[in-house]
């Protein structure tokens, strides 16, 4: 580093430490931080500038600070004008000063600036990201209940695609169910499923013989004409297992399976529904 | 028309995709519920195949038309290892990915054209066309 430039740096510190008080009621209001956060990360930059330049507690400040907005639900553009805003705020600060060397140390912290509002900027989408992943996983949680429709018969109701890691955590699920209610019978219903193709068939007929394993016979109900259509042209066979039309139907033939007698209405509600099929 | 839309496959997250936007375009073209179904099944299968068999490929999403009658055109290309025997491959219960063996046989009977080129070590490329009715 030249001398000039040297000088330039010293004095642009100067300023940033004597200056402390005013530079921070300024930043505070145009960032909208709270004054105490952006005082922790004053004093982080204030060694570094002051020290050998070394970053890493402020990069780990404004780490836990953009990780926390990403939380809140910060838009990044409010987050990273912390940062930014800091720059006004010093300018302010130079401009009063009003020398030259004030104003090329100004050049130099505003480089340096730039590179922590880019980093928060990483941290930001990298906390977002962690956030989706998160909720997927969630997501896979929530979205497989198995509801007990009636003693000794569950349901599981499918919503969505249905792949690999979804059939294992139903697959688990349903079989444990079948454990902890003594079910002998289970209805899978597939009426979410918008496709139905050859892995989607597969895992199906894995999670039926699984639980014909344990003792249990499952019904497939929700099988919607398209796809009815689309698995007879595929040439998927579903062998002897039984397939219904509607939760309805499914249920009616549990029911008269495990010698449950229904007062009339079974028989109606199958002939209503095939009428409006 | 417009011109074909291009797609990527890498992951499952993206043939999910591929099915979304094949569900919507067929929607937009007027195929019927079962055609629609139809198409996004095969969609579905193809573009599995070119995650499972090549690790990875592309989609092209295409409108077509015949003058009065509109239809959908998806080329699905990769540059895996090719099929060797194309004869076997087409056999309805022929897997070697573990699979049912049905993907690509059953998918030539969900469309209404489909089209095969592929040789070993040169990759594969599969064009299949749904006609509206």
């Amino acid at each position: 580093m030249t001398v000039p430039a040297d000088a330039a740096r010293r004095r642009i510190v100067e300023i940033f430490i004597s200056e402390e008080g005013p530079l921070l009621r300024r930043w505070s209001q145009i960032s909208g931080a709270p004054i105490d956060e952006l005082r922790d990360l004053h004093q982080a930059l204030r060694t570094a500038l002051a020290g050998d330049a070394d970053l890493a507690d402020v990069r780990g400040l404004l780490g836990e600070l953009s990780r926390a907005r990403a939380r809140q639900g910060y838009t990044p553009s409010d987050t990273a004008r912390v940062v930014f805003s800091l720059k006004e705020a010093v300018y302010e600060q130079v401009e009063a000063d009003g020398q030259g060397d004030a104003l090329r140390g100004f050049a130099w912290l505003s480089r340096l600036i730039d590179d922590l509002g880019l980093f928060t900027f990483e941290t930001y989408s990298a906390a977002r990201e962690k956030i989706i992943i998160d909720q997927a996983e969630q997501l896979l949680e929530l979205s497989t209940p198995v509801v007990k429709l009636w003693e000794g018969i569950v349901a599981v109701p499918l919503v969505g695609t249905l792949d690999s890691a979804r059939t294992q955590v139903v697959m688990e699920k349903l079989l444990q169910t079948l454990v902890d209610t003594g079910s002998e019978h289970a209805v899978i219903d597939i009426t979410g499923v918008p496709a139905v193709d050859t892995e989607v068939a597969q895992h199906l007929l894995k999670t039926v013989v699984a639980a014909r394993l344990m003792g249990a016979e499952c019904v497939i109900s929700g099988i919607r004409p398209q796809i009815a259509h689309t698995i007879v042209t595929l040439g998927i066979e579903f062998g002897d297992i039984v397939t219904k039309a509607s939760l309805a139907d499914a249920l009616a033939y549990a029911l008269s399976r495990s010698g449950v007698q229904l007062k009339g209405a079974a028989t109606t509600r199958v002939a209503v529904r095939a009428e409006r099929d | 028309m417009s011109g074909p839309q291009e797609m990527p496959i890498a992951t499952n997250g993206d043939v999910v995709l591929v099915r979304q936007k094949v569900r919507s375009v067929a929607a937009e073209i007027g195929l019927s519920l079962v055609d629609q179904t139809k198409i996004v099944t095969a969609a579905s299968e193809l573009a599995r195949n070119v995650l499972v068999h090549a690790g990875g490929g592309r989609v092209e999403v295409e409108k077509v038309s015949t003058g009065l009658r509109p239809g959908l055109r998806l080329v699905f290309s990769d540059e895996g290892p090719g099929i060797s025997d194309i004869a076997q491959a087409m056999t309805d219960g022929f897997t070697t990915g573990g699979g049912l063996g049905l993907g690509l046989s059953g998918s030539r009977r969900l469309v209404d054209e489909f089209d095969l080129v592929s040789a070993p070590g040169e990759g594969t490329r599969i064009t299949v066309t749904k006609w509206s009715r």
